[in-house]
C-alpha cells in the first residue's frame, strides 16, 4: 500500500503541494483529478523521485521512498508512465519495451513479459520493428503503458493517459487499464478527463491548488453536485 | 532473430573478405602507393569517427573533445615506446627524460621480437586508451552537467587545454615539451623482413585489423543493454530516467568509452605518422572527424566508416589535381594551390544542404540487406515489362 502523509513540494518559491495525504490500497484503482496546475503531475513525479519534496512522507509497504533515486523507486515496484507518452521515437517498438525492462536481468522472464504485453496490445506485436515515432498517438500510449509494464511493477502510475487521444481510443486505453488492474497491478491514475477517470476508479481524490478538497469512491464523486459543476460540465439550472 | 544471425554472419564474411583484399593489395602494389596511405589514414579516422558517433550519435551528447583525447593516446603511446637507447637523442633538451623504459622493447627482450612487438603494441594501445579514459572521467565530472551547445563549447575548450598542457615546458622530461617524439615502434615494424628486403607486407593489414576489432567492440556495446540505454537518453532524458536509467552514470560511461577509443585511435595515428607532436591535434582535427560523422550519418557506424574513406581519399588523393597548375586546360587558370579546399567546402555545403541525414542516415550497411535490395531492384526491372504485357492483354 502506498501512503502519502502531509506531502509538501515547492518549485523555488511556488508551493505546488500544500500538505496532501492520500492512500493507494493494493489492487485498487485510485484516481487524482483536478484542474491544470492543481499539483497532480507533481504528486506523481514526487512519488517516482523525479522531484524532491520539501517535507512529508511517502511510504510504500512501510518503506520510506522520499530521498531515494528514481531507479530505487522503480525497483521497489512503482512504475510511472510519464505525461505525453514520451516513447523513444528513434527506437523500435521492441527496443522501447526492452528499455522498460532496463533494471531487470532475467532474460527468460523478460521474453515472457514481452509476450504478455503483446497479448494486451496485439497492435504492438504487429509493429514491433517500427520506430516508435512513426506510431499513431493511441499506439504510442499503448507502447508507453507496455513499456511501463516491462519493469513488472506492483503499482503503476499513469499521468493523463487520455491526453490528445480520440474518445474511442481513450475508451480502449481505459479498458486495458482495468484489465491490467484485474491482473493484479495497483493503479494510480491522474486525469483531466474526470468523467472517464471517476467511472474507472475505486477511490478518487480531488486536488485543487495543492490541497485535497474531496475524496470518496468514484461513484460518490461522480454524483457529487459540486464536482459535476466544476469538472463534469454540468450547467447551472 | 534467425535472419539477424544470418545477416551478421554475412557481414562478418564481408569484413574478413575486406581484410584479405587489403592483405593481397598490400603485397601487390608498392608500399608508397597513395591507396595504402589513404586506407591507413581512413581506418584511423574511421575509428575516431565511430568513437565520436557513439557519443554524439548514440548518446546525444554533442562533444568536441575528440582531438584532445586522440592527442593523449598518441602521446602515451609514444612516451611508453621510445627505446631506452634512443631516449637521450629524442629528449635532447631534457637530459633523456625521466621515463627510462620501453614497453615494446622490454617485452621483445623477454618474449622474442615478434610476440613482444604484438603484445607490446596492444598493451600500449590499451594503456593509451585507458589514460584518455581517465582524463575523460576527470573532465566529465564538471562538463557533463552541461547540455547541447554548452557541452560542445566546454569539451572544445578542454581539448585545447590538453594540447597546451602537453606542450608545457615543465612537463618536458615526460612529454618532451613541444618537440617531436619519435623512434617508437611503428606500423612498418610489423612487416616481415628477410634478407634486407620486406618479404611480407603487414603494416596496413595489422592497422586495419586493430581498427576492425575496436569498431566491432563499439558495435557490440551499441547493441547491448547499455547501448539501448544510451539511445534512450538521446531520445528522451526524462523518460529514460523514469525507466530507471541513471543519467549521470550512463553519460559518463559513454563519454569515457568514447575517449578510450579516441585514445586508441590517437595511438594508431602515432604509429602511422611515426612521430608525435601536439601541434596537429587542433580543433581542426575534431572538425574533420565531426564532418566524417555528419557526412556518414549521425547514428550510423558503417556510415562513419564509409565516409572516413571518402573524406580522407578526397582530401589526400582524388582532389589533389585541383591544387596543381599543370592540369589547367585551355588558358583557364583556376587550378592553383589551395583551390582543392574551395571545391571541398562547396562539396560539404552541398552535402549539408541536400543530404541532411548523411550517406546512411541512421541505418547500417548490411550485406544481406544489400543483397535483398539488389535482388528487388533487378526483379522489378524484369517484372515491370511483364506486368505491362499483362496489362495490355487485359485491355
Amino acid at each position: 500500500m502506498l501512503k502519502i502523509e502531509n506531502l509538501e513540494v515547492a518549485y523555488g518559491g511556488i508551493q505546488a503541494l500544500r500538505g496532501i495525504s492520500l492512500e493507494v490500497p493494493d489492487g485498487k484503482i485510485v484516481t487524482l483529478i483536478g484542474a491544470n496546475g492543481a499539483g497532480k503531475s507533481t504528486t506523481l513525479r514526487t512519488i517516482s523521485g523525479l522531484v524532491k519534496a520539501k517535507s512529508g512522507s511517502v511510504q510504500y509497504d512501510g518503506k520510506e521512498l522520499l530521498g531515494l533515486p528514481s531507479n530505487k523507486i522503480l525497483e521497489a515496484g512503482i512504475a510511472q508512465i510519464p505525461e505525453g507518452r514520451r516513447v523513444f521515437p528513434n527506437l523500435t517498438v521492441l527496443e522501447n519495451l526492452k528499455v522498460g525492462a532496463y533494471l531487470r536481468s532475467d532474460k527468460a522472464e523478460i521474453e515472457k513479459d514481452i509476450k504478455w504485453v503483446y497479448e494486451l496490445f496485439p497492435r504492438l506485436e504487429e509493429r514491433h520493428w517500427q520506430l516508435a515515432g512513426t506510431l499513431s498517438g493511441g499506439e504510442q500510449q499503448m507502447l508507453a503503458v507496455g513499456r511501463g509494464l516491462m519493469s513488472r511493477p506492483k503499482m503503476m502510475m499513469l499521468d493523463e493517459p487520455s491526453l490528445g487521444l480520440a474518445p474511442l481510443v481513450v475508451q480502449d486505453i481505459f479498458s486495458i487499464i482495468r484489465e491490467i488492474n484485474r491482473q493484479g497491478v495497483t493503479i494510480l491514475l491522474v486525469e483531466q478527463n474526470a468523467n472517464m477517470a471517476l467511472k474507472t476508479a475505486d477511490t478518487a481524490y480531488v486536488l485543487e491548488t495543492g490541497v485535497i478538497t474531496k475524496s470518496g469512491t468514484g461513484l460518490e464523486l461522480l454524483n457529487d453536485e459540486s464536482i459535476k459543476e466544476a469538472y463534469l460540465g454540468k450547467t447551472r439550472t | 532473430m534467425i535472419q539477424q544471425k544470418k545477416s551478421s554472419k554475412a557481414n562478418l564474411i564481408f569484413i574478413l573478405g575486406l581484410l584479405v583484399l587489403i592483405f593481397v593489395l598490400e603485397q601487390v602494389i608498392p608500399s608508397s602507393s597513395m591507396l595504402l596511405t589513404v586506407i591507413k589514414k581512413s581506418a584511423i579516422y574511421a575509428l575516431a569517427a565511430v568513437s565520436m558517433n557513439l557519443l554524439n550519435g548514440f548518446t546525444g551528447l554533442f562533444s568536441l573533445g575528440q582531438a584532445g583525447f586522440m592527442l593523449i593516446g598518441a602521446y602515451v603511446y609514444g612516451i611508453l615506446n621510445i627505446p631506452v637507447a634512443d631516449r637521450a637523442a629524442v629528449y635532447q633538451y631534457f637530459d633523456g627524460g625521466v621515463i627510462q623504459f620501453s614497453i615494446v622493447d622490454g617485452l621483445q627482450g623477454v618474449l622474442g621480437s615478434a610476440v613482444g612487438l604484438i603484445l607490446g603494441v596492444l598493451l600500449s594501445l590499451i594503456i593509451a586508451g585507458l589514460v584518455a579514459g581517465v582524463f575523460a572521467y576527470l573532465i566529465g565530472l564538471p562538463v557533463l552537467r552541461f547540455r547541447g551547445d554548452y557541452l560542445a563549447v566546454a569539451t572544445l575548450g578542454f581539448a585545447e587545454i590538453i594540447r597546451a598542457f602537453f606542450q608545457w615546458d615543465v612537463l618536458g622530461p615526460v612529454t618532451n615539451g613541444s618537440n617531436l617524439l619519435r623512434k617508437f615502434a611503428n606500423l612498418d615494424d610489423f612487416n616481415i623482413v628477410s634478407g634486407g628486403r620486406v618479404a611480407v607486407h603487414l603494416s596496413t593489414t595489422v592497422l586495419v585489423l586493430i581498427v576492425v576489432a575496436c569498431i566491432l567492440v563499439i558495435t557490440l556495446i551499441i547493441n547491448s543493454t547499455y547501448g539501448r540505454a544510451f539511445k534512450a537518453i538521446r531520445d528522451d532524458e526524462v523518460a529514460a530516467e523514469a525507466m530507471g536509467i541513471n543519467l549521470a552514470r550512463h553519460k559518463m560511461l559513454s563519454f569515457v568509452i568514447s575517449a578510450f577509443f579516441a585514445g586508441v585511435a590517437g595511438g594508431l595515428l602515432a604509429m602511422y605518422q611515426t612521430t608525435v607532436q601536439a601541434m596537429p591535434f587542433k580543433t581542426a582535427m575534431t572538425y574533420e572527424i565531426l564532418l566524417i560523422v555528419v557526412i556518414g550519418g549521425i547514428g550510423s557506424v558503417t556510415g562513419s566508416c564509409i565516409s572516413a574513406f571518402i573524406f580522407v581519399g578526397a582530401s589526400e588523393w582524388w582532389l589533389r589535381f585541383l591544387d596543381m597548375e599543370k592540369y589547367n586546360i585551355g588558358g583557364l587558370n583556376i587550378l592553383r594551390p589551395g583551390f582543392r579546399k574551395v571545391v571541398f567546402s562547396v562539396a560539404i555545403m552541398i552535402i549539408v544542404l541536400f543530404f541532411r541525414k548523411g550517406i546512411m542516415g541512421e541505418s547500417e550497411l548490411n550485406i544481406a540487406g544489400l543483397g535483398r535490395w539488389l535482388k528487388r531492384v533487378f526483379t522489378k526491372k524484369k517484372a515491370a515489362p511483364a506486368a505491362a504485357e499483362e496489362g495490355k492483354n487485359h485491355g
